[in-house]
């Protein structure tokens, strides 16, 4: 995508390359990844603890 | 668009340098140098106290200059240093202008008036509340704002990189894909975002606390989000210095990634996990469950490190594969004999491969397992695996390339090159005896930041084993080491950038020339490090069960 | 080289090494070795930290420990009561500035539901020489089903640095026959 194609050199890029040569895609998922697992997930576990009889 | 007359074209690497970005990385380098000479003087002084024979500071001093070294090392030092390494990796590498010179320096001048502000806090002796700052410990409110502001700086910081690369792509200053250095920053970049969200998610709060317009600030909630940010900055220094790996193994050796593909996809599973581990420090937490324990401090399923695993492996594997392209060919390791330990470029970061992987990562993940963590949560078990991370790693990796940033970047030669060679092994071997004799330490049970193992004042009294206090004196002999490494780097680079000789013309990096070609991949024999990796997985393999015979020996808990 | 785009335009198409996919192949199986390890040893293991946990109020809390305590004392050690819960009792254990309070006296090989909770800062509960380390949060009230193994003393470290008298903070656990 990012480079002209040459003579002979015009194959589809694979999608996994195309992944990789998206920085902000990456971003977003770098973001989203942590933050519903790590983030949300313990937020939701933290607000879950009952109070004390 | 940037005229022509702001580049220079580097003769050593025919690298287009736009002379912004290079005024940017020198000074982003150089207070990111001057944070590790305070930094590092702390914890020497640290280091010292603990030392029981020593022990230099009375106890207010030293919770205040522990506070000030977890700041001014782990932060400022590290920071300031990545974002010239972003700089390096987006402007220089590809060829193109820096995006938005003035935010960059806006960011610049956030981040150090934002670490001076953190560092006058700690100083006047309010704030000693660690680097962690738990709640409800209070610091001055000035201590938050410091570091809110030194945040909002490396945002910015990391939005230049972002732009950088969106310019580079528009004007087309390089073909195809990113160069695998410059990915590696990406990662770095996108972990950057993450760590900085989370740090503003919980710093803003407690700021607003700590000036009375917010009433009450949870714990638990304040530990995990505080540590998607405190952990997850570590996990940017991961992606850079091993980027930096990357980068000094092309720059000397003229080696190439053994393969695009896996390298990419190891930093990949960075991107996606690693940020995760940050819940290693939340294992000895009450209401978490397991399952977010567990799924979450083995970065979904150890992927993170396996990416870690594939980098220990590929780095070394394409040094050897250009040193036999080279013609050392000879039996198992004639390449790596014969590979340029006198240039400290070369040997800093093979240490820092070699420590960070045996030394930091294995000790990480085992110090990160579930149930093995209750036998060293709080213990200097912690510490002595991060110094093994975060000083024998990234640290060691920075302070290699800055051996190259000087000739290629400030342009002057390094002086005093004998005490420069010295240098890494000086600091590296002081970084191993620290990081080895904290973990011994902490397996014999010694807190972290306490100021009297022997307890003189408790009305309770406690007698840790003598081992434990013999394993503090070897620490503090080795912090004496490290310490003189360090003092040397300082020496070294501050006397080259102000008085080295001015470099004009081409520089001879890698003794030799690049290396264009292994051959195919079914030809590609890297025989060395398949054995070097094979010693790693067996170190790491009964290091982790030797931790579960351990634990089954503790007293029973559910 | 590292420092330049990747020569072949279609990168991802390039075949990997034998030896390095025989690597990747090896440290992920390894990662599923050290994560079902974990699972394996809730399943079969010993020594798994519960995640039971109340909010409480750091009064109310402090109610319950004194009451306890007043009930079971059997003595006093440097001002702070020893108190003999009986086996498999809950037991409530307050870390405050800097004290651990009140010492308890177990017996060996029976279960205790430990409670662990903090009246002001965060603290951390470090029993040693066994070296069990947990952390103890003010509002929250931690419990941990917990048998001791040998008879003896133990002390309780605070691990969690909380102000100027950080390393002042001890406690002791007795274990008895």
């Amino acid at each position: 995508m990012a480079s002209p194609n040459k003579p002979g050199d015009d194959e589809r890029v694979p999608f996994m390359q195309r992944l990789l040569d998206n920085p902000f895609l990456l971003l977003f998922l770098g973001v989203a990844s942590p933050a519903v697992l790590y983030t949300i997930w313990g937020i939701m576990e933290i607000i879950q603890i009952p109070i004390a009889k | 668009m940037a005229t022509v007359s702001e580049f220079r074209i580097c003769p050593t690497t025919g690298l287009k340098v736009h002379s912004a970005a290079e005024k940017l990385i020198k000074a982003n380098a150089v207070v990111a140098v001057v944070f590790l000479a305070i930094g590092g003087l702390f914890g020497l002084m640290v280091a010292l106290t603990r030392w029981q024979a020593v022990h230099l500071l009375p106890a207010d001093w030293f919770y205040l200059a522990l506070t000030a070294h977890g700041f001014d090392v782990l932060l400022a030092w590290i920071i300031f240093f990545e974002i010239a390494v972003l700089y390096f990796a987006s402007a220089i590498l590809l060829n193109c202008r820096l995006a938005a010179p003035k935010v960059a320096w806006a960011a610049f001048w956030l981040m150090l008036i934002g670490a001076l502000v953190a560092n006058v806090a700690v100083l006047q002796g309010g704030s000693s509340v660690m680097f962690t700052s738990y709640v409800p410990m209070k610091a001055a409110p000035h201590f938050y704002l410091g570091l809110i502001l030194f945040a909002v700086g490396a945002l910015l910081g990391v939005a230049v990189f972002f732009g950088t690369l969106v310019i580079a792509k528009e004007e087309k200053t390089y073909e195809g894909s990113l160069p695998l250095v410059t990915f590696g920053a990406v990662t770095a970049a996108i972990i950057a975002v993450y760590t900085i969200a989370s740090g503003a998610i919980i710093l803003i709060p407690t700021f607003l606390w700590s000036i009375g317009l917010v009433s009450h600030i949870d714990t638990l909630m304040y530990k995990l989000v505080w540590w998607g940010m405190g952990h997850s900055s570590q996990q940017i220094n991961v992606s850079a210095h091993v980027a930096v790996w990357y980068a000094i193994a092309a720059l000397v050796l003229g080696a190439k990634p053994i393969s695009e593909k896996v390298s990419r996809l190891a930093f990949l599973f960075y991107i996606l996990f690693l940020q995760l581990a940050s819940a290693h420090h939340l294992l000895a937490e009450p209401g978490l469950s397991a399952e977010w324990k567990v799924f979450n401090t083995s970065y979904a399923m150890y992927l993170a490190v396996l990416g870690s695993m594939i980098h220990g492996m590929t780095v070394p594997g394409s040094i050897e594969a250009a040193q036999r392209a080279r013609g050392f060919n000879n039996g198992l390791f004639q390449w790596l004999r014969k590979a340029p330990w006198g240039n400290p470029a070369f040997s800093g970061m093979f240490l820092s491969l070699v420590m960070f992987g045996f030394i930091g990562g294995i000790s990480g993940v085992v110090l990160g397992t579930e149930q093995i963590n209750v036998m060293m949560h709080n213990t200097l078990y912690v510490p002595g695996h991060f110094h093994g991370t975060v000083v024998a790693g990234t640290t060691l990796a920075f302070m290699a390339i800055t051996y190259l940033l000087v000739p290629l970047i400030f342009r002057r030669e390094v002086m005093f090159p004998k005490l420069a060679k010295i240098q890494p092994y000086l600091f590296g071997l002081g970084v191993l005896g620290i990081s080895v004799f904290m973990m011994g330490a902490g397996t014999l049970g010694v807190a972290r930041r306490h100021w009297d193992m022997n307890f003189a004042d408790a009305a309770l009294t406690f007698d840790y084993p003598p081992a434990a206090f013999l394993m503090m004196a070897l620490n503090g002999l080795s912090a004496v080491m490290a310490a003189t490494g360090g003092l040397i780097f300082i020496v070294v680079v501050v006397g080259s950038v102000l008085f080295g000789k001015k470099v004009e013309g081409k520089i001879d990096l890698t003794g030799g020339a690049a290396v264009a070609k292994y051959g195919s991949a079914g030809t590609l024999k890297i025989p060395g490090t398949a054995v070097l990796v094979a010693v790693f997985f067996t170190c790491f393999v009964l290091y982790y069960f030797v931790n579960w015979k351990y634990l089954s020996e503790l007293w029973p808990l559910r | 080289m590292a420092i330049q785009p990747p020569e072949s335009r279609l990168w991802w198409k390039e075949p990997v090494a034998k030896v390095e996919l025989i690597w990747v192949i090896v440290a992920f199986l390894w990662g599923l070795v050290m994560f079902f390890m974990m699972i394996y040893w809730h399943a079969a293991g010993k020594q798994n930290i519960s995640s039971e946990a109340y909010r409480v109020d750091p009064a109310s809390y402090q109610k319950k420990a004194e009451e306890l305590a007043e009930k079971y004392k059997t003595g006093e050690r440097a001002g702070i009561p020893i108190v003999k819960p009986p086996a498999g009792s809950d037991i409530y254990l307050i870390a405050r500035l800097w004290q651990w309070w009140p010492i308890f006296e177990l017996e060996k090989g029976k279960a205790y539901r430990l409670h662990i909770s903090s009246l002001d800062w965060q603290h951390g509960f470090s029993l040693q020489p066994v070296n069990i380390n947990l952390q103890v949060h003010p509002g929250y009230d931690f419990v941990q089903t917990i048998t001791p193994k040998d008879k003896g003393e133990y002390t309780i470290v605070c691990n969690e640095y909380c102000g100027i008298g950080h390393h002042q903070m001890t406690g002791k656990i007795m274990v008895v026959d």
